[in-house]
């Protein structure tokens, strides 16, 4: 067995030779199941309390302030300190609240952004599923979240609850047009949906700079719309706090409202490793096409390396976007949806259809 | 027969439904209710419902001797104080006749300036946040502050002042006073571009302001909606102006008036105002003569029987005092009308019709202090 950082290829297809030597197909990939959900289990509630630190740290920044200092070495503890407290809170339960549905909702949202995990190459070879419809199935899944939310606003029994479960509904799917579609923009170019391929393509450089002008627009469209579809400002018109006091998840509490939060930052997670994977070359470090040298210098950091890095950069942009913009009002959101973004993906893909036919690409 | 409609029904065949926003919402700034009738997202009425604050305060004024009244003022709107305290002094220092110094003339000017940009400092800060850009409270107060600082050092505290007392100041201005107040406008100057850069420039604000909330310059008059809510709709009311009080009939200044009459005209007069007041106090405050910082007063005050109207510009409208006194100590009856009572009225009328959100934005643009409503 090889093992090597630059490449978790013949690692994991030694595990699974072992794996399959020893005992009966069935037992090695039921082993080799739980030992992936696990992982993503750890590695879910690990990325969720970085993203929670970043984003108070990147706000207090911002801000003028410090941001959180006292638990530990500029805080890092925070995060652990808030997740133990709602841990142990109460979980109230409202008055005529529809039980089953109340109780089912966080665990939908949550489930959503789980599986879309499953889909993203972290380095090469690291990756639980290469679909080879990759794109469509995060799409598809991500997609789910609403259900979740929308039940959160019925079962709640509270207006303000329900008024920010029908905004959601509307942004929501909304947007997932655009989504699709910016992302259509560079299956074009790509010509595939499979990630690891797309990965693959980007080895002489990444989508963003290859397909030139369309590739960026459908870069800048596609944040905006993800930042939309994973409600967060300054689209976070579901939860609103100035207009419907916390939207949505109002009448959570203790570990529900943790769920919806955690769910929130692993959206905006997923999302910007899409981006980062489809438009920035994912685990693909950057290359020019005839510096071979260069190439060779850049191929040392390694792949995981240059994967964080992107995600971060994205993450970054998204929380830059959200502590500097006021929030837009419902109509707003819907009229910069259908009358702007639509249209303009729609011609961008054309454009980007004729710039592949030609050749004009990179 | 006659036929029994059951009110619930009703509202459900005309789909509207009714939210309490308040006493305990975020962006009502205090203890306002709103009952607001809904169809969907859009406002169709509402009823403001006061009276959670409610102190008594003009009911206190009856026991209470002048100096002592001052102290209460503080309590209504907090956030121009000063401007509330020197209401009062001006009627005693009416009705008894005195001439207050020149120096207190000055220094009087001056703090309420300072006082009218903290105020708006806030409002701008709670109107970001209204808006839902979270960045500007942050902005707001750390400015805020530094006028704070100035009130801290010169009369020892930073919300409730109570400076001014009838004839004159508490105590002469601290020494550093002048240099401290020069710094902050040469700061301010440059810091209030910022507050265009984040929040006025930006699209999606002037988007969600644009035309909302329209206040017709008749519906401002009739209504009595006064300061610079007053002024987005074009009504000259600036009493600064009209009944010149203090040192305001030595600076040149313009009164802001914008004709536009929505929120964004509001949120404009009140940046323009803040720019305003800096060259009011560039104007005095080089020149505040040497003098007493008070007038001889005797003990204990007696207003001689009679009735007294007195009206200074606070930082959210017309702050009038009215005192019917019977020769005592304490007023037979003293009377407030308050700027934000009259701006809150105007609410309903202007909201209707637009979305939960726009309500919010207009809320935050009218700048509510709500113990001022019930005092």
């Amino acid at each position: 067995m090889k093992f090597s950082i630059y490449d978790f290829t013949s690692f994991t297809q030694w595990v699974d030779q072992t794996l399959r030597a020893a005992m009966s197909p069935f037992w090695a990939v039921l082993i080799e199941m739980t030992v992936i959900g696990l992982a993503f289990l750890l590695f879910y509630a690990l990325v969720g309390l970085i993203l929670v630190y970043a984003e108070r740290k990147v706000c207090a920044f911002m801000q003028n302030r410090v941001g959180p200092n006292r638990v530990g070495p500029y805080g890092i503890f925070q995060t652990i300190a808030d997740f133990i407290k709602l841990l142990m809170k109460e979980l109230v339960y409202i008055k005529d609240s529809d039980k089953l549905l109340f109780n089912l909702a966080p665990f939908i949202v949550i489930i959503a952004s789980f599986m879309a995990i499953a889909a993203i190459p972290f380095a090469k070879g690291l990756h639980a599923i290469d679909f080879d419809i990759g794109i469509l199935y995060v799409v598809a899944v991500s997609a789910l979240g609403v259900v979740g939310v929308l039940l959160a606003g019925w079962s709640s029994n509270n207006k303000y609850s329900l008024i920010g479960a029908m905004r959601s509904g509307a942004q929501i799917i909304s947007y997932e047009l655009s989504v699709g579609l910016s992302l259509l923009t560079i299956i074009v170019l790509a010509g595939t949906m499979q990630f690891s391929q797309i990965v693959e393509m980007q080895s002489t450089g990444w989508f963003i700079f290859k397909g030139h002008i369309p590739a960026f627009i459908a870069f800048v469209i596609f944040l905006i719309a993800s930042t939309a579809e994973t409600n967060r400002g300054p689209f976070d018109l579901a939860e609103a706090e100035s207009e419907l006091t916390a939207g949505f998840h109002t009448e959570y509490s203790g570990i529900k409202f943790a769920f919806f939060f955690l769910a929130e930052y692993m959206n905006m997670f997923i999302v910007a490793s899409i981006a980062a994977t489809v438009f920035w070359g994912g685990w693909m470090p950057f290359h020019v096409n005839g510096w071979e040298g260069f190439n060779h210098i850049m191929d040392y950091i390694p792949p995981f390396v240059w994967y964080a890095g992107k995600t971060a950069f994205v993450i970054w942009l998204m929380m830059w976007i959200k502590w500097t913009f006021p929030r837009l009002r419902i109509d707003q959101l819907l009229t910069l949806e259908w009358k702007y973004l639509l249209p303009i993906n729609l011609v961008n893909i054309l454009i980007m259809a004729f710039v592949v036919l030609m050749g004009w690409h990179f | 027969m006659k036929e029994v409609i059951n009110p619930v029904l009703k509202n459900l065949e005309e789909e509207e439904y009714h939210i309490n926003m308040g006493p305990q919402h975020p962006s009502t700034h205090g203890v306002l209710r709103l009952v607001v009738s809904l169809q969907g997202e859009i406002v169709k009425s509402l009823k403001p419902h006061c009276g959670y604050i409610h102190r008594g305060i003009e009911k206190m004024c009856e026991k209470d001797t002048y100096p002592q009244i001052i102290h209460l003022t503080d309590r209504m709107d907090y956030l121009s104080a000063h401007i509330n305290n020197h209401a009062v002094c001006l009627l005693v220092e009416k009705a008894l006749e005195i001439e207050v110094p020149e120096r207190v003339k000055y220094i009087r000017t001056i703090v309420d300036e300072l006082n009218r940009i903290a105020s708006h400092q806030l409002w701008w800060c709670s109107f970001g946040m209204d808006l839902g850009g979270l960045t500007c409270f942050f902005y707001g107060l750390r400015d805020r502050e530094k006028i704070l600082d100035i009130f801290e050092e010169s009369f020892g505290s930073r919300l409730l002042h109570s400076y001014y007392t009838p004839g004159g100041l508490m105590m002469d201005i601290h020494p550093n006073f002048q240099q401290r107040v020069k710094d902050f406008i040469k700061y301010f100057r440059k810091k209030i571009k910022d507050y265009d850069r984040i929040l006025s420039g930006n699209v999606i604000m002037q988007e969600r302001t644009r035309g909302i909330g329209h206040l017709s310059l008749e519906d401002a008059i009739s209504w009595g909606v006064t300061g610079p809510s007053g002024r987005g709709s074009g009504f000259s009311c600036d009493v600064r102006k009209h009944h010149p009080y203090a040192a305001y009939d030595k600076v040149k200044f313009n009164e802001v008036l914008l004709h536009e009459g929505d929120t964004l005209a509001r949120y404009n007069v009140r940046m323009l105002e803040m720019r305003e007041s800096m060259n009011i106090i560039e104007q005095l405050i080089d020149n505040i003569p040497a003098g007493d910082f008070s007038a001889k007063m005797k003990a204990v005050i007696k207003l001689p029987a009679g009735e007294y109207f007195q009206r200074v510009e606070a930082s959210r409208g017309t702050l009038a005092v009215y005192v019917v006194s019977d020769g005592n100590k304490s007023p037979y009856r003293m009377k407030f009308r308050s700027p934000n009572f009259s701006n809150l009225s105007v609410l309903d009328h202007i909201s209707r019709g637009c979305k939960i959100a726009d309500l919010v934005a207009i809320g935050g643009s009218l700048d509510l202090v709500i113990p001022d409503i019930d005092r």
